[in-house]
């Protein structure tokens, strides 16, 4: 590992006095810390941002909406009442992180800009795994890899849990910078890139996610559904989380987000309007889940994942009607 | 001369029953001590630098840079140019320094250039291999015509993939020069006794000069009984530094150069008549285990079907090379020939239990063991109440199947030599050069000497782990339990009989009119007379009682041959291919027990480690570039305690048991998971999943549901 310096820094002005662009934020470091350790990630400073007490707390707005500071970790997701109650699918998709260990240490933010997974990326191969002009993932063992938005060279699947969640609850995201701050739509936040220069999120660097907010999550049925290979830790093969609006027995609005299938979070406008205005019913989720994968396309061995894309979203809005999925 | 027996069934005072293990606590409270643990004064961290390809030439190796830094203070080449590399993540050099950063470091300055040649990781399609090696096909009886005069013929697809030993602890040794002429090697190992003459050949020195010490061992499942490459260059690092040298394998060696399971893949054809009866059996197999290629697996395994043909061939591939996989080719075996034949029982439309019942006489000698096990089993798993004929899994996505399996093993013991103190102050010490590979060996030894003296276990002092005790086998392929509480017998008895030989004359009685019961002894139907066993080690002295014990030796201590059945209860999800266990029944026989929770904490592990394999574990290859995608455990996938489900366990017990000596039980409960397991998928969803694991792609390929693409 390279010599690095450390900064502590207190305040979210002493952090952005510290941050350039050859310095990287500490937040749980569960995942940093293997990142450097393959030396996938060779910052000249790390910038731990725990002390930063601006960062931290979940807060309920007068105008019902949720505030999470990005330092939040997924155990206080997971305890957090206000949470429960307002937006179960977010506490269901920390419950997806199944260790204790890092539900304890990893935090909100952190789990919104942690690196993919795809084992190409984490061998040394590059973020899309290019080889003398060949897509290693394309030719190669891609069955974990993305079905949708995979037209390009990124072939890897977004890896946040919580992602989904927040996205189908609108969520925003804070950002501040030297040059002031911003929000945008988490949405927005994610995005394909078309080559190793550029990252699946955009964040400029000395920039720091301060906070994540969800508009009022009232009246919204809400849910979370992974399909999982082990109930040991390990990140879902596939996952969906649905918010919908009733306007008496019908849908008047359905956001339906997959994680884990695309090198962004993936909305899911056809699925979306498959349900709108229709009762939640075993055929209507069902069509649902038919219409997120419409535009799907395997890889030469991940078609099993359209399957679950499919099941995963009529799971999920079976759920979220509080029906037996 | 004592009579050398095991003590009858109402004479056992410890043999039997349930004692928790003696190292429990220090493991359990982190104290006990692991190779990876030592920490030695200035001691150095070596790590290898390995090639990034599965095949290629060296061109040439420039270490200049890498000695020049500082903290660097060794550097072994152990390939030189010139060299053919055969598989990725072999070690081509080696790196002593002051941290394991700077270690790393210096193998980041080390600059390599190969020659890439072609090569060749997936064995599973035979047409592509551009090496295989074809045995000679064996043939018995007429299976031509039995096919031809058969009622039922089924034909099948079956596939084990490579899978890892991925031991917790990975391979590697602290190695520390006295002088230079004697090591010292703290190695995580399975055969204590067995190194030091390893490390003398290598290093060529006197292997009386070496001694190997392992106190605790974590995991090894037959790939940890060598000194290895990577333990001669970690003590060769540590002679040229001056120092003692830590080398343990990173998590991606350790998943591919430090143990893999070969392959099994096979197109089978069964037979029966129309009663039923199991009469024809061909199969073609193939598999690899690395550059080696790999033996063929023993199919139709333990059946004897009476008209059969077997061709295997062998596939040499650029992957790292095979070790013994805790009961060697047997699962494989196990799951290959349990599949076809459950398939076969679909085909007749007989329940596999009814099926494996009406022909259990071609499983051999052992073939009323299986049919009383068979009819535990079911009524643990509650099978005629649960089973049903495939595709009948009722309505919802959720289906549930039952399946089940058999297996063997030999577990005679290994060779074991131990000495045996009784000390003045009562206290009881026996030194063996074995290991605990979390098996509970050390709890076992102790039991033996403590039933023999009528004291507990915790009374014994137990020194295994260190080479400079009197040699003891090797623990693989169940045999240690079988060498060291045979050895450990004979030695007690040896020493008991010494004892009363002193003692006799205190109680005014003769040696052979003594008994030792609950720390005393005392005269035979004269229970007035005794002495309490501290009295009686106090009439010692200054000259205590040593006594010595080998295996072999003389009288009937152990056995060879056991015989286990497995019933699975799993549910799978059809709309995901998500398979989980509800249930694991296992029914194993292991000869006289000499502790029962051991014994069942060992089928639990088993069971723990087959459903692992069943539904999980797979060492991935790239195609592309030959190397290893999933050396971490988050792709090497093995599964948590809320994957396992409810595991049960039947020990057989008493007479018909008892009297054949002790067995061991390392390798059979192993053996079967993968059968049971693909059988109950089969019975819940209808059709064969034909491989293992058997993850969702799998699952939902073989219902057409997608899979791969
Ligand atoms: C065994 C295991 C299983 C897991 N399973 C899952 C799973 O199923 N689903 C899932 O979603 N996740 C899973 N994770 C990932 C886990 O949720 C994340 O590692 C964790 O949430 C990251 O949080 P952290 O605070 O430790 O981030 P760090 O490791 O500290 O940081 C991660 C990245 O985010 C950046 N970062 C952190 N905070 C900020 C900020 N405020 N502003 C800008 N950049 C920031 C860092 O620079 C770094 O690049 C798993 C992790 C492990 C180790």
């Amino acid at each position: 590992m390279n010599s690095f310096e450390y900064a502590s820094p207190r305040t979210i002005a002493g952090a952005l006095e510290v941050l350039d662009n050859d310095s990287v934020i500490l937040a749980g470091g569960t995942d940093l810390l293997s990142l450097m350790k393959e030396g996938l990630v060779a910052p000249k400073r790390v910038v731990n941002i725990k002390e930063i007490d601006e960062l931290k707390g979940i807060n309920v707005g007068e105008d019902g909406s949720v505030t999470i500071g990005a330092l939040v970790t997924l155990e206080e997701v997971l305890e957090s009442p206000d949470l429960a109650e307002l937006c179960p699918s977010v506490v269901e998709a920390a419950a997806g992180v199944r260790s204790p260990q890092i539900q304890s240490v990893g935090t909100v933010a952190g789990d919104l800009c942690q690196r993919p997974r795809c084992w190409y990326y984490r061998n040394g191969f590059g973020l899309t795994a290019m080889k003398d002009g060949k897509s290693l993932a394309r030719d190669g063992d891609n069955r974990y890899h993305a079905i949708l938005g995979n037209d390009g060279a990124a072939l890897f699947v977004n890896p946040s849990s919580l992602a989904p969640a927040l996205i189908a609850l609108d969520a925003k995201i804070s950002i501040v910078g030297k040059s002031g701050s911003r929000e945008v739509a988490l949405a927005d936040f994610f995005q394909t890139p078309s080559s190793d220069q550029e990252k699946e999120y955009k964040l400029e660097a000395g920039e720091i996610l301060t906070a994540i907010t969800i508009p009022s999550p009232a009246g919204k049925k809400v849910a979370t559904y992974e399909i999982r290979e082990k109930q040991a830790l390990d990140w879902p093969l596939t996952a969906a989380a649905v918010a919908i609006e009733m306007n008496g027995d019908q849908v008047s609005a359905a956001k339906v987000v997959l994680g884990h299938v695309a090198p962004v979070p993936w909305v899911s406008a056809e699925a979306g309007a498959a349900l709108a205005g229709k009762q939640v019913t075993a055929e209507s989720a069902a069509a649902a889940g038919d219409a997120a994968v419409k535009s799907a396309k395997a890889l030469s061995k991940n078609g099993f994942k359209i399957q679950l894309a499919r099941v995963a979203v009529k799971r999920a809005v079976l759920r979220a009607a509080g029906m037996e999925v | 001369m004592p009579e050398y027996n095991w003590p009858e069934a109402e004479k056992r005072s410890r043999i039997g029953n349930r004692k928790t293990r003696l190292d429990g606590p220090v493991k359990v409270t982190g104290k006990a001590e692991y190779t990876y643990d030592v920490k030695l004064y200035g001691m150095l961290y070596a790590k290898m630098l390995t090639c990034p390809h599965a095949h290629a030439k060296i061109v040439s190796i420039d270490i200049s840079q890498a000695e020049a830094m500082e903290g660097v203070k060794a550097i072994r080449m152990i390939q030189e140019p010139g060299a053919e590399i055969q598989w990725a993540d072999d070690e081509i050099v080696a790196v002593a320094a002051e941290t394991e950063d700077i270690a790393r470091d210096a193998l980041k300055a080390i600059k390599v250039e190969y020659e890439v040649l072609d090569h060749f990781v997936d064995d599973e399609n035979k047409d592509a291999a551009p090496v295989v090696n074809p045995a000679q096909e064996e043939v018995t009886g007429d299976p031509d015509a039995a096919f031809a005069n058969a009622a039922f013929v089924s034909e099948g697809f079956y596939g084990a993939r490579v899978i890892a030993h991925a031991c917790l602890e990975s391979h590697g040794d602290v190695a520390v020069w006295d002088d230079d002429e004697h090591l010292t090697v703290f190695a995580s190992t399975q055969a204590v006794s067995s190194l030091p003459g390893q490390f003398a050949d290598g290093l060529g020195i006197p292997a009386a000069n070496v001694r190997v010490i392992c106190q605790h061992v974590g995991g090894g499942f037959g790939s940890k009984f060598s000194a290895d490459r990577w333990g001669i260059e970690c003590a060769r690092l540590a002679k040229i530094a001056g120092r003692p040298v830590k080398l343990m394998l990173e998590r991606d060696a350790e998943i591919h150069v430090a143990g893999g399971r070969p392959s099994s893949y096979a197109k089978i054809k069964t037979a029966a008549d129309k009663d039923g009866n199991i009469v024809g059996w061909a199969s073609e197999s193939w598999g690899t285990g690395g550059p080696a290629g790999t033996g063929s697996p023993p199919v139709p395994y333990v059946w004897q079907i009476p008209n059969r043909r077997h061709q295997h061939s062998s596939i040499p591939t650029n992957i790292g090379p095979s070790r013994a996989w805790r009961a060697p080719n047997h699962p494989q075996a196990c799951f290959l020939t349990m599949s076809a034949l459950e398939d076969l029982a679909a085909k007749v439309g007989m329940d596999p239990l009814d099926f494996v019942l009406k022909n259990i006489a071609l499983t051999g000698t052992r073939s009323q063991n299986y049919a009383d096990e068979l009819k535990i089993g079911a009524d643990l798993i509650g099978w005629k109440h649960h089973w049903h004929p495939r595709g009948q899994a009722g309505d919802g996505p959720v289906k549930r199947g039952l399946g089940l399996a058999l297996h063997t093993w030999g577990g005679r013991g290994h060779q074991s030599n131990c000495e045996l103190v009784i000390h003045a102050d009562s206290s009881v010490e026996i030194k063996l050069g074995s290991q605990d590979l979390g098996t509970g060996t050390r709890t076992v030894i102790a039991l033996v000497v403590a039933d023999t003296f009528g004291l507990t276990a915790d009374d014994i002092t137990v020194r295994i782990g260190d080479s400079r005790y009197p040699a003891s086998g090797a623990s693989g392929g169940s045999t240690t339990v079988g060498g060291v509480s045979s050895a450990a017998r004979r030695a007690s008895l040896v020493a008991l009989e010494q004892l009363l030989g002193r003692i006799a004359p205190e109680l005014e009685a003769k040696p052979e009119d003594l008994e030792v019961i609950n720390s005393t002894i005392r005269v035979k139907g004269d229970h007035s007379k005794s002495l309490s066993w501290k009295e009686a080690t106090a009439l010692l002295g200054v000259s205590t009682i040593t006594a010595t014990g080998q295996h072999p030796g003389p009288g009937r201590l152990d056995d060879s041959g056991v015989a286990g059945i497995q019933m699975a209860d799993v549910s799978v999800d059809t709309e995901t291919g998500v398979v989980s266990i509800n249930k694991m029944v296992a029914v194993q026989d292991c000869g006289l027990i000499i502790d029962l929770m051991t014994a069942e904490s060992q089928v639990h592990g088993a069971l723990i480690m087959g459903i692992a394999y069943s539904l999980a574990e797979e060492r991935v290859m790239d195609p592309v570039t030959g190397t290893l995608l999933n050396g971490d455990m988050e792709f090497y996938k093995l599964p948590g305690i809320g994957d396992v489900g409810e595991l049960v366990v039947h020990m057989m017990t008493g007479p018909g048991y008892d009297e054949r000596g002790v067995i061991g039980l390392g390798e059979p409960p192993v053996v079967s998971p993968g059968a049971a397991i693909s059988n109950a998928v089969a019975n819940a969803i209808g059709v064969r999943v034909p491989y293992l694991p058997l993850t969702p792609d799998r699952v939902l390929e073989a219902l057409g549901k997608g899979g791969a693409a």
